[in-house]
């Protein structure tokens, strides 16, 4: 139970759609605070992800809330774009009310071997961030071996990642336990020798109760205690709220559920 | 040389595919004179729910397809029962019973399932109306399928009893879960087999075998679980049914025992009883000053 509720407020209830609209992240802001109101005590999210252009909506929505509000940008989900039109974005993300930003890495650079180009992109982007903290996807998708993750993790850290997360949602497959667990290493690695956090965040694919616990575990016993929290870990997922409330009722009930009984995602 | 006998494993049927129980447990079925006739999964209520969940996935691509093409697909079920004939045969003949009742008892159950493909797409005609209403609208009642319909198998005749209640039940566009009989599962698992080679999509039947006392109540208490049906349940079952399935107000329907070769054990009503009626009212202009005539 406690675990649950630990995944439930690690969760950045996410909607990046092309159809997104005012009306779906007005909603999802509402879900973010209001998981279930049938049961009390429970936690709110830790925060929600959408699109720039839907950052003035959830900042208004969430006036003075704790659940935070992260925004992807770069060009996400590609990032093919030139490097101005990416600060822009990110810059428009954090004038708009953005306490997170989650930036795309150049993957086609990145297997290009242009090693020096990624991480001047993201230490550009860092800077453009002012004071969000910075998320960096690595699309582990598109990297094609776990050799390839651990040197984009690298990079991104070195370059000033205050996250490293896996994947945008968009590529299969996105955070697996393999991929997760390697770029957990090189967290635990760079803070064996510097003594500093690096947060991370698995997307895409974890839409079970069981699955998040699965990697809870794994944080624990690759990082330790410390890295259970919000401020360190994150689930970014639409669909894994409801799973994991479905199993908070169940354990309190005794009863399996139904959807129909919980919010839309 | 004797050949080592070689015993069918008989498997639950859940989302299209033969699992084994998730438990890892099972119990050994004893024939007459006690003899072992097969070792069978006694599934738990994780089965329960993982057949749920299959049920549910399933029940919205079987309740649109066509009222046409369910027909076909549950005749084809008929069709396949007929070829396997000798084989239900001989496990009925396994369970106890005498070898003319056995073939008797197949007959009667590839006759019901042709009865129930015919219903497919005609009980709707019947069930649905148009209402006379006092304004200018036309309004007009539909039969919907009611959801995921968890069925307990009844004790008497081991095969036709629950082909009586599950055809129906596919038949109106529900997918069902369906907990075999403990003491007659053979013809349960046979039949999951006959179903898997008929184009029933995979999902829409699942059928668990084990205890009554394990299985049914995590059905009943079940949110997503939509109706019960049952026949011949005691009335201390049958009143807890009740109260368990109060939580989502499920429908919950314990027919009576009843004789399951009678042709008053089928009829259009074991279709309706797991359907919902939709009423719409569509405005429509007035012609001629007249108010509506429906």
């Amino acid at each position: 139970m406690q675990g649950l509720k630990m995944v439930l407020n690690m969760i950045d209830l996410t909607t990046l759609e092309g159809k997104d609209t005012p009306g779906k992240v007005k909603q999802m802001c509402y879900k973010a605070q209001h998981l279930h109101d049938a049961y009390t005590g429970l936690p709110t999210v830790a925060a929600v992800c959408v699109y720039p252009s839907m950052v003035g909506v959830a900042r208004k929505e969430l006036k003075g809330n704790i659940v935070k509000i992260a925004s992807v940008s770069t060009a996400f989900p590609s990032g093919q774009a030139p490097m101005s039109v990416k600060l822009e974005d990110t810059r428009f993300a954090v004038s708009e009310g953005a306490d997170e930003i989650d930036m795309v890495i150049s993957r086609g650079k990145f297997l290009a071997g242009e090693y020096n180009f990624v991480f001047d992109e993201i230490a550009a982007i860092k800077e453009a961030c002012g004071k969000a903290r910075l998320k960096v996807i690595l699309e582990t998708g598109e990297l094609s071996t776990l050799d390839n993750v651990r040197r984009a993790s690298d990079i991104a850290i070195h370059a000033g990642a205050d996250f490293i997360k896996t994947s945008t949602g968009k590529i299969q497959p996105a955070a697996t336990m393999q991929v997760t667990y390697t770029m957990l290493m090189a967290i635990r690695d760079h803070y064996d020798r510097t003594g500093i956090m690096i947060g991370m965040k698995p997307a895409g694919g974890i839409s079970t109760s069981k699955l998040a616990l699965h990697n809870l575990v794994m944080v624990k016993e690759v990082l330790g205690n410390q890295w259970l929290s919000n401020e360190w870990f994150r689930f970014g997922a639409s669909s894994l709220a409801n799973d994991v409330l479905m199993q908070i009722m169940k354990t309190e009930t005794g009863l399996y559920q139904s959807p129909d009984y919980f919010s839309m995602d | 040389m004797t050949r080592l006998q070689v015993l069918k494993t008989y498997k639950i049927f859940i989302g299209g595919q033969f699992p084994r129980t998730e438990s890892g447990r099972y119990y050994s079925l004893k024939g007459k004179d006690d003899f072992d006739i097969a070792n069978v999964c006694l599934s738990s209520r994780k089965d329960a729910r993982n057949a749920v969940v299959a049920a549910r996935k399933a029940f919205g691509s079987w309740s649109e397809r066509s009222a046409f093409n369910r027909g076909q697909i549950v005749y084809r079920i008929a069709e396949m029962l007929e070829g396997r004939r000798s084989q239900f045969i001989e496990e009925l003949q396994l369970m106890g019973l005498t070898a003319a009742n056995a073939a008797k008892e197949v007959d009667a159950t590839v006759d019901r399932i042709v009865y129930y493909a015919g219903w497919c797409d005609k009980y709707q005609q019947i069930v649905s109306s148009v209402n006379p209403v006092a304004s200018s609208h036309f309004n007009f009642s539909v039969a919907e399928p009611t959801g995921v319909v968890g069925i307990v198998a009844p004790e008497e005749s081991p095969l036709l009893g629950l082909v009586s209640l599950l055809i129906p039940a596919i038949a109106g566009g529900n997918t069902v879960v369906l907990v075999a009989s403990e003491k007659y599962p053979l013809s349960a698992v046979t039949l999951a087999e006959v179903i898997h080679s008929s184009d029933v999509p995979g999902g829409v039947i699942n059928i668990i075998t084990g205890t009554a006392d394990e299985l049914v109540s995590p059905l009943v208490s079940h949110l997503d679980v939509n109706a019960m049906t049952s026949a011949g349940l005691s009335k201390e079952m049958a009143s807890a049914m009740q109260v368990q399935a109060a939580d989502n107000v499920k429908r919950v329907f314990n027919y009576p025992a009843m004789d399951w070769s009678k042709a008053s054990s089928q009829g259009l009503s074991m279709i309706e009883d797991l359907q919902e009626i939709k009423t719409t009212w569509h405005p429509i202009e007035n012609i001629g000053g007249a108010t509506s005539s429906y």
